[in-house]
């Protein structure tokens, strides 16, 4: 059986960011809006990112912050970078402002993030990924799940590589953990495994 | 006619979510599409509620649509142009 490596992490948590284990920013007072505009100069400019609702926000921001030093669209084919991510509460936060717009006038900027795996179009517009996708909901991080689905796309050689974990927002609560899977190791790397997963998911 | 463009400018950042835009941002005759501010085709249909939320003026004919979201100031003609009279 291969073994693959995640060569870097972005955990969004409790109004703090960390990646590959360093604490980049901590903001306990603002609200998860306001967060989410604060830590948005931490990456580069993208003006779409105002746009999208929070549950895309999150995901493109820890995408940035992840792949802002190495990203493998310059390593790999578009077609050859995968995007699996999951979450609980689906794209929840977002159907619920849509319903109360229905009251007046329903927002269509508001419908078209009505689905989960809105964010993962928009991380792979933003880094032009072309290759696999897919959400998966479930009651909570699921690593034992996710390692056995990215590994099945890396055996099979349709990925190179996948950005992968766990996007949850729902009103003020968030948690975030995304990760960059590959087949050879990099400076930052531990084990694409479900223990070594879990226990960076637990640290931070 | 000036006052109403300044509203629109503000309407259009609070309903589009434009928040790394100031009002004065947004040039008067500037193309709101593609070019310019850079709004995309969910904008538009935003654009439209707008008008028909805060001024109650319809987009009839989409074919319009072009010419009226062509800028701040084509919209706010086409609102003069479009409001209904207030009743007495």
């Amino acid at each position: 059986m291969m073994k693959y490596f995640v060569n870097g992490f972005c955990r969004i948590n409790n109004r703090k960011v960390t990646v590959n284990d360093i604490l980049i920013y901590e903001d306990h007072q603002s609200s998860f809006y306001d967060f989410l505009l604060k830590i948005y100069p931490l990456g580069e400019i993208y003006p779409k990112y105002y746009k999208m609702d929070n549950l895309s926000k999150a995901g493109v921001i820890a995408s940035e912050l992840l792949l802002q030093n190495e990203n493998p669209n310059q390593k790999y084919k578009p077609e050859d970078i995968a995007v699996v991510l999951s979450n609980h509460s689906s794209s929840l936060d977002t159907d619920l402002r849509y319903q109360k717009s229905t009251e007046k006038i329903p927002s269509p900027a508001l419908f078209v993030y009505t689905l989960p795996n809105i964010v993962i179009g928009e991380i792979c517009i933003r880094n032009k990924f072309k290759g696999e996708n897919a959400f998966f909901i479930h009651e909570a991080f699921n690593p034992e799940y996710m390692v056995k689905y990215v590994d099945l796309l890396l055996q099979n050689n349709q990925t190179e590589a996948c950005l992968s974990g766990w996007v949850e927002v729902l009103g003020e609560n968030h948690d975030v953990f995304l990760y960059l899977v590959e087949k050879k190791k990099s400076d930052y790397s531990f084990n694409h495994s479900m223990e070594d997963l879990l226990k960076k998911y637990n640290n931070y | 006619m000036e006052q109403l463009m300044q509203t629109l400018k503000v309407q259009i950042i609070e309903a589009l979510n434009l928040r790394h835009l100031k009002p004065e941002d947004i040039k008067d005759d500037e193309p709101l599409f593609v070019e310019g501010v850079g709004l995309d085709s969910i904008d538009a249909l935003e654009l439209i509620v707008l008008l028909q939320q805060h001024y109650g003026v319809k987009v009839e004919d989409p074919s319009q649509g072009p010419q009226i979201f062509r800028s701040v100031k084509s919209m706010a003609e086409y609102i003069e142009n479009n409001k209904k009279p207030q009743s007495a």
